[in-house]
């Protein structure tokens, strides 16, 4: 799976970073080719987005239905391939529904990160001096919160509920892009025809995302595609906690928390929400751990 | 290195007076007064309800709650207030349980701190030895398996983990007497530790045996390595004493960074098992919105993490005699 050569640490995405002609991306997309599991990725995770997209159809009964008649049905049930849940819900038709949260409060919390990360990593890494200074204080001081304790602090004064979990996400998410993307950018900054662009007084701005931020594109698609799994994972968690999504949300992370009473009697509940989880992190990882290989032969083994 | 210490002791106040600032400030950003607000919404989750008895407190005493708590003072004066609290070493009240948080933090730090161990044991045997025997077995099924498991281990949310391990351990798998095998909730310090233990230790050991197989790799290409196999010298001495010591430096690392991580990696898991840790601590006081108890928890735990971290970089002076050259020509 992974290659077999390694750079230690950060310079893996740093390495990746090297000015590249266009037809890199080419080169790139026949190594991502090559590699079966990432193929496979790539593959469940577009089957689950259409389910996500077509959820309402794809399900096969509406939203919020319940029927106390037919509660607990194992799976295999006439009508409920996964079963239903205490109040007689069909469990394939929540999963189907809850897709479209994972996917909407990954791809969220990731965007907000990235984006954020990136304009402030550039920033400092651009400017330097003072600039640099203030905010790698910053950055510092955010990485300092180990794991997930940021983006619970930020529910913790938000409040809980999916959307504050989700901004929380993507705030605590924001460091580590800007941590890369600055010391990308000071690499960036001293090549050749960023400095000429300078010397012609080419505006900062359009240095940055002209010159700059082209150099910066794959790392941060590495970073936020491995994001992605992370954040839909830490999102599930939260709302296991009782800090995301609340009920009657078909969440994942809640489903599981909601159904782990029922596990003698009803084990299929948390477990099919489980697997939901799991096999969505999943592909998005083996699609991550190609990507990488696939912009930056360099680092196989960046792990995290 | 003394002067190295000091110097990274010395960075280390102001990065934590930061997080004190951030904590601060987010608390202060939860809308209404925290008292008014814990009195007067019946539903409040966690366990703080035994301070709530009696129904309807008197105007008179939430006044008082409030200046006890300095919330009558203006922002900043209750920061220089907290600050200096802190330094003394008190990290303030719980409004639900009114108790010291540092009570609280001595009361249930063991059961946090013995799953943390018990995890970090199962993690370094598993993840470092399934990432030796991947790279030495490289491009066989062995290795093939324990990338799977690594990846799978990633992938694979705790609680999940946790729930499945409690599906077969506490319900299928019982004793002739109808109990299951190992305890499902978990608050001792025998048997009731290998399901939270496995579980954390399971998702720490995916990571560092991605780590030292590539680390392993690395090593193994190197010169060093080469010269010691054409010296004759048997494979497994190869191995273990010229490969293994310095493909795990990097390793050391993440082993700091997930130990001093531990209160953060131990909240969810001890939601799984009902443990009363720190962590199950925590989700109460962010849903009760008890400020001090998250306070001193989040810094408790920053803390720890800067320590942690502060330990490893000292460590790595012992295991790695190159990094001191560095450090000391700075």
């Amino acid at each position: 799976m992974a290659s077999d050569t390694i750079v230690e640490g950060k310079t893996g995405l740093e390495a990746a970073a090297a000015p590249k002609p266009r037809s890199e991306w080419t080169m790139a997309w026949r190594r991502l080719r090559r590699n079966k599991a990432a193929l496979a990725g790539l593959a469940v995770l577009i089957v689950i987005s259409l389910a996500a997209i077509f959820a309402d159809v794809i399900a096969t009964e509406p939203e919020n239905h319940f029927d106390i008649m037919a509660a607990e049905l194992p799976p295999g049930s006439e009508g409920h391939p996964l079963g239903t849940d205490d109040i007689g819900r069909d469990v394939f038709s929540r999963i189907v529904r809850g897709s479209r949260i994972s996917l909407r409060v990954g791809f969220s919390a990731v965007t907000i990160s990235a984006i954020a990360g990136t304009l402030i990593g550039l920033s400092a890494g651009y400017f330097g001096r003072w600039v640099d200074m203030v905010i790698s204080r910053i950055i510092d001081v955010m990485l300092a919160f180990p794991g997930l304790l940021l983006a619970m602090t930020v529910v913790a004064a938000l409040g809980s509920g999916l959307n504050n979990a989700m901004i929380a996400l993507g705030v605590a998410g924001i460091p580590f892009y800007a941590r890369v993307v600055r010391s990308t950018t000071l690499a960036a900054r001293e090549l050749v025809y960023v400095r000429a662009a300078r010397a012609v007084g080419m505006s900062d701005a359009r240095i940055m995302l002209r010159h700059i931020l082209p150099n910066i594109v794959s790392p941060i698609l590495i970073m936020a595609t491995l994001g992605l799994g992370g954040a839909i994972l830490a999102a599930a968690g939260l709302s296991f906690l009782g800090l995301g999504a609340e009920r009657p949300s078909p969440e994942w992370g809640l489903e599981l928390s909601s159904s782990r009473h029922l596990l003698r009697s009803s084990w299929w509940i948390s477990t099919f929400n489980g697997l939901a989880i799991a096999i969505t992190v999943l592909s998005i990882n083996l699609l991550g751990d190609g990507l990488r290989e696939a912009l930056d032969p360099q680092a196989g083994a960046w792990s995290h | 290195m003394a002067g190295y210490i000091i110097r990274r002791v010395l960075y280390m106040i102001p990065v934590l007076f930061g997080v004190l600032i951030v904590v601060f400030v987010l608390m202060r950003l939860i809308p209404g007064d925290p008292i008014e607000i814990f009195y007067q919404s019946g539903e409040i989750g966690g366990s703080g309800a035994t301070s709530r008895e009696g129904g309807e407190v008197s105007r008179k005493a939430i006044e008082t709650l409030r200046e006890s708590y300095n919330l009558d003072k203006s922002p900043p004066h209750q920061f220089v207030l907290y600050v200096w609290d802190v330094v003394r070493g008190d990290l303030g009240t719980s409004i639900a349980y009114r108790r010291p948080v540092v009570d609280m933090i001595a009361s249930h730090w063991p059961a946090t701190f013995a799953l943390t161990m018990a995890s970090m044991a199962v993690a370094i045997t598993i993840g470092v030895g399934a990432g030796v025997v991947s790279a030495i077995k490289r491009h066989t099924f062995v290795d093939y398996g324990a990338q799977m498991f690594a990846i799978l281990g990633i992938s694979f949310p705790p609680f999940f983990v946790g729930l499945l391990l409690i599906l077969v351990f506490a319900i299928k798998w019982q004793t002739d007497d109808g109990v299951g095998m190992l305890p499902a909730v978990s608050n001792g310090y025998g048997k009731e530790l290998i399901l939270p233990a496995l579980t954390l230790g399971t998702a720490a050991s995916a990571i560092l045996a991605r780590l030292t197989r590539s680390s392993m790799l690395d090593v193994l290409s190197r010169d060093y390595v080469r010269t010691a196999r054409s010296k004759g010298l048997r494979e497994r001495v190869v191995v273990m004493g010229h490969a293994l010591r310095n493909a795990l430096i990097p390793v050391v690392t993440v082993i700091g960074l997930e130990f001093g991580g531990l209160l953060a990696g131990a909240v969810i898991i001890e939601a799984v098992f009902h443990r009363q840790g720190l962590g199950l601590r925590l989700i109460d006081a962010i849903i009760d919105r008890d400020y001090p108890v998250v306070q001193g928890l989040v810094l408790l735990s920053a803390v720890i993490y800067a320590v942690a971290n502060l330990l490893v970089d000292v460590l790595y002076t012992y295991i790695d005699p190159r990094v001191r050259l560095e450090t000391t020509g700075n």
